[in-house]
């Protein structure tokens, strides 16, 4: 008899599954001032001042980092691999964030969350962290040295630098998948969640003047897909370097975004993003709307026009507004998650506040944008941009307009306008200082963190996967964590408070 | 009712909604808008950097990623 077990299970027992959306978000901070006017010694200073806060410096492990290895299964030997620079300014905080200097900007990378909400708590706890390395730096500078920080993406003069996010994906999912899933989100989802910018700097294609853009980055992407992320940057980027095993995960490294100072628009623009990613994996691609003919001219035009009504040539022939695939994508979400849950994404409740918000700033840019000036970026600050040129009669090239758009970004809350501009809150003041100190409890951050935090003279260095142990006699000793799901608040709490020591940690993980 | 119908139904009311509080628009909300606008702009003279020509073109950063 032949054994038909397989063929009655029912497609819907056997369709693939989304993995946990395993998120995080580096950015790097421009930087001005300094000892010696040097953005690199001046970036060392911040990361020095706030590891001498009390807490160890701790090296960052650069075993199993592989920029150059490329998502395409192929190495690009023509693309300008991306540099690891291993002696600079580290350090590993005990909210197992990482602290570091990249390139000549001081970087906060996030630690791995499990929900979007709780990523953009992370991303403004990293804000906090930023201002009290500051504090502590300027403490000691002169004053003609002072230091300043924005939290920004771009200086005005054609120099960007990144605010990336990253997303576990399942390993089996086809990049090719990825890329024609995602590329219309991606070239699409500024117009909710961009940060805005007075003026244009680049050499984009340019048909007439543009006074105000809705995104900070969109110039500055030139390719579709690539490897590099600080030449010729790529709407996809196929840097593969997962983070965890390989075998099972990608983890999908987005550099096409705008730092947001408003929190709702971190949420939507991480909710948006891993609800469909986790659509993509469960459902396949073949719901997405079609890719834009030519996707970089997209993105630069979609940019550029902040009435919302430039429209681009699809591959079904019709032509779309960013509005348009928003607002696809948006109905493809909120469908996957009426029917499928998006327990991949969050539980049930952050998952419906992020299709409302997502909902509501897209309704509102076309409709009404003062309605959604306290969450969308790049609204309030053109309100307050167009506000002061109207008052003292400016034309748009004036450089006082500049300085707001700089400004609106300044970390310190002295000279912040995005403070000043009645953005909408997500946490209270206390929950973020908890967030400055503690690791998330869902991943192996907590792990990381708590080892930081118990063990810090006996952790000579860290990263992503792993934590390197000294406990002064035999060799060093690393603790693998190749599962981002491991490590967890609930799996070693129990651990972490038995172990008086590191070495009784490892001896209790020998066990 | 299809999930699609039911999704279209509920976006066609929200647009309904829109509609309709368009027309009797609350007059106060956006004047509270505006008021706080204008409250900002006659204090944000004293927030911004003295020397804006400086402070623009001292802004310069080496590229990153």
């Amino acid at each position: 008899m032949v054994d038909q077990s397989s063929t009655l299970v029912p497609a819907s027992i056997s369709k693939p599954m989304a993995v946990a959306k395993v998120m995080g978000v580096e950015t790097e901070y421009g930087i001005a001032g300094g000892p010696d006017g040097d953005p690199i010694s001046a970036s060392s200073v911040i990361v020095s001042a706030y590891a001498q806060k009390g807490r160890a410096s701790i090296s960052w492990d650069f075993e199993g980092e592989t920029p150059d290895l490329d998502a395409r299964g192929r190495t690009d030997f023509t693309a300008l691999a991306p540099v690891v620079e291993t002696h600079l300014a580290n350090t590993v905080l005990t909210n197992g964030a990482r602290l570091y200097v990249d390139h000549a900007h001081p970087e906060y990378s996030s630690p791995e969350c499990r929900t979007p909400l709780e990523v953009t708590l992370y991303d403004v706890a990293g804000e906090e962290v930023m201002r009290r390395a500051l504090e502590a730096a300027n403490n000691v500078l002169p004053v003609e040295r002072t230091i300043t920080l924005y939290k920004n993406n771009s200086d005005g003069k054609g120099n960007s630098y990144g605010t990336h996010e990253n997303y576990l994906l399942r390993r089996d999912v086809d990049f090719g998948h990825v890329i024609r899933a995602m590329v219309p989100h991606f070239v699409s989802r500024q117009i909710v969640v961009g940060a805005g910018k007075v003026g244009e700097e680049t050499d984009a294609v340019s048909q007439r003047e543009c006074a105000f853009q809705v995104s900070q980055r969109a110039e500055f992407f030139e390719e579709v897909v690539g490897l590099e992320t600080t030449l010729k940057r790529p709407i996809i980027n196929t840097r593969d370097e997962p983070h965890s095993d390989a075998e099972r995960f990608r983890r999908l490294h987005v550099i096409i975004g705008d730092a947001n100072m408003s929190q709702c628009a971190t949420l939507v623009k991480l909710g948006s993003t891993a609800l469909l990613l986790a659509v993509l994996e469960q459902r396949g691609v073949s719901h997405f709307p079609p890719m834009p003919s030519f996707p970089v001219e997209a993105v630069h035009g979609y940019s550029r026009d902040t009435t919302l009504r430039y429209a681009v040539a699809c591959e079904d022939g019709r032509s779309r507004t960013a509005w348009d695939f928003q607002d696809d994508l948006w109905t493809l979400a909120r469908e996957y998650a009426s029917f499928d849950g998006a327990a991949a994404v969050a539980p049930p409740d952050q998952v419906e506040e992020i299709l409302t918000q997502w909902r509501e700033m897209l309704d509102g840019v076309r409709d009404d944008p003062a309605t959604v000036a306290d969450r969308v970026d790049w609204v309030a600050k053109q309100r307050v941009i167009q506000g002061y040129q109207d008052r003292h009669n400016l034309d748009d090239g004036d450089v006082r307009l500049r300085a707001i758009d700089l400004q609106y970004h300044d970390i310190r809350a002295s000279h912040s306008l995005a403070r000043r501009v009645g953005l909408r809150p997500l946490f209270a003041e206390e929950t973020v200082r908890e967030a400055v100190h503690n690791p998330p409890p869902s991943t192996r951050a907590f792990f990381r963190g708590q080892c930081v935090a118990r063990y810090p003279e006996q952790i000579v260095a860290a990263n992503w996967d792993s934590v390197v142990f000294d406990v002064g006699e035999g060799p060093l000793q690393r603790v693998p964590m190749l599962d981002p799901l491991r490590g967890t608040r609930e799996l070693t709490s129990e651990l972490l408070e038995t172990s008086r020591t590191a070495s009784e940690l490892l001896a209790a993980l020998d066990g | 009712m299809s999930e699609q119908e039911r999704i279209q139904r509920q976006r066609t009311e929200r647009a309904n909604e829109t509609a309709s509080t368009e027309v009797v628009a609350d007059p106060s909300k956006g004047d509270q808008l505006k008021a706080d606008l204008d409250e900002l702009l006659d204090e944000i003279d004293e927030v911004l950097e003295e020397n804006a020509e400086e402070f623009v073109r001292n802004y310069v950063q080496k590229g990153g990623q």
